[in-house]
């Protein structure tokens, strides 16, 4: 089972860097580097949402929630805590 | 040391007369030494940019010289068809009023906007209406997500969060409309051997917003560097129909009334002109903030929406990109 992390990247490199998983960080900020524009950022929430069966309200559409790989993987951490538990039975 | 500047709208005050002589001069030379034709081609919507345009091409180049050409569609006001007339009346030239929506309607353009709307609100069918919109970036640090209003038949309005493939599907049909009236306006322009104006204040051509071969195209733009207000100053100069003067402006391009700021800007334009004065002249936020009347901590937002904006629009100034050098060919 990949993990959310996995799966975020898969979806960033092959949406919007033509599958150049070098170029992505964890911690690179999508807004500064440009990885994606407004359109990227509708395409990035229809992911999230059919990827974990969840409903993304307005007022959690903001860069502290989606701007990084790894600001991402903790927001899905929070909104979807089975996928925490998931996560560290993976982990163990 | 820089002494501080004392921001407000005097900063984007002109000398109307001094501008005006230096675009017509320009005009000449770009239309008849750069471009070798005859005249201009101008198309007019009723707005504000158009008319100024067709007023600078008309004194540049003679009334005989300027073609005025008007491209209603389904979805335009009515009221623009009418305040395009007043321009051409006005300034005494040829002009000629070609439906676009009969090639729109054979292009798809409708139906695929309709399908594509019918991805997030399937009840939606031929008498609604609808409009896309941004949320207020200002008073929140939500990112620029836009949504759809749509209006049944019974005048019943709801707001829907688009998806990507929704809006781009929308928006792919709805820039026929605006590749549509260029396509026409070449036609004329080749007939007579003249030039197209296009029409792009500062703004627009530095946030993007045209349509790349659709109104971004054009052989000369006598009024890109000219933020908004500056351009109402020459509108008031050259005496331009007052009723288009206080027309607020509007893309016209949607079946529900839709401002420029909901669509694109998120900000009144008289304050994202300074807002965009600010940033260019290296103004701190403050002294913006101040002068526009919002928080420094959202005048920085504007400055950085601005960058992410020009940023994500690049492209659309791009020429084709060659895989290699063609020197002879400049």
């Amino acid at each position: 089972m990949p993990s959310i992390e996995q799966e975020i990247r898969s979806f960033i490199v092959g949406q919007f860097l033509l599958g150049d998983e070098s170029s992505l960080h964890n911690d690179d900020s999508f807004l500064e580097k440009g990885t994606f524009d407004s359109t990227g950022i509708l395409e990035l929430v229809s992911f999230l949402e059919q990827k974990y069966q969840i409903e993304l309200q307005p007022d959690e559409l903001i860069p502290e929630n989606l701007d990084s790989v790894n600001c991402l993987v903790h927001f899905l951490q929070r909104r979807v805590p089975a996928l925490a538990v998931a996560q560290a039975q993976v982990q163990r | 040391m820089q002494p501080t500047l004392a921001i407000s709208q005097n900063a984007l005050h002109l000398d109307a007369a001094a501008e005006t002589d230096r675009i017509t001069a320009a005009i000449r030379e770009a239309v008849g030494q750069q471009l070798r034709c005859k005249g201009a081609v101008v198309g007019v919507s009723g707005g504000i940019d158009s008319s100024v345009v067709a007023f600078l091409c008309a004194r540049a180049l003679g009334s005989d010289r300027v073609f005025v050409l008007f491209t209603p569609e389904a979805d335009s006001s009515p009221e623009s068809l009418r305040l395009g007339r007043l321009v051409a009346n006005q300034l005494g030239v040829e002009s000629r009023l070609e439906d676009i929506a009969p090639i729109l309607i054979s292009a798809g353009c409708y139906e695929r906007r309709d399908a594509a709307i019918r991805l997030v609100v399937p009840e939606y069918g031929p008498d609604w209406k609808s409009k896309i919109v941004l949320p207020d970036l200002l008073s929140s640090g939500r990112y620029p997500i836009f949504s759809i209003i749509v209006q049944s038949p019974a005048g019943v309005q709801k707001c829907v969060r688009l998806t990507a493939d929704a809006y781009l599907g929308i928006l792919a049909a709805t820039n026929l409309k605006q590749r549509t009236r260029k396509m026409i306006e070449y036609y004329y322009a080749d007939l007579k051997h003249y030039a197209v104006a296009g029409t792009p204040n500062r703004l627009e051509y530095d946030q993007g917003f045209f349509v790349k071969y659709g109104d971004g195209a054009a052989d000369f733009k006598p009024i890109a560097h000219l933020y908004k207000s500056q351009v109402f100053q020459l509108a008031a100069y050259l005496g331009v129909p007052e009723e288009i003067q206080r027309r607020v402006p509007t893309t016209d391009t949607y079946s529900l009334a839709q401002s420029q700021e909901e669509f694109y800007f998120s900000l009144p334009l008289d304050k994202m002109d300074l807002c965009l004065y600010g940033k260019n002249n290296n103004v701190p936020a403050s002294a913006i903030a101040t002068a526009v009347g919002i928080s420094e901590a959202q005048v920085e937002r504007v400055y950085s929406m601005i960058e992410a904006k020009r940023n994500a629009t690049r492209s659309l100034h791009l020429a084709p990109v060659l895989m290699a050098p063609i020197p002879e060919i400049k």
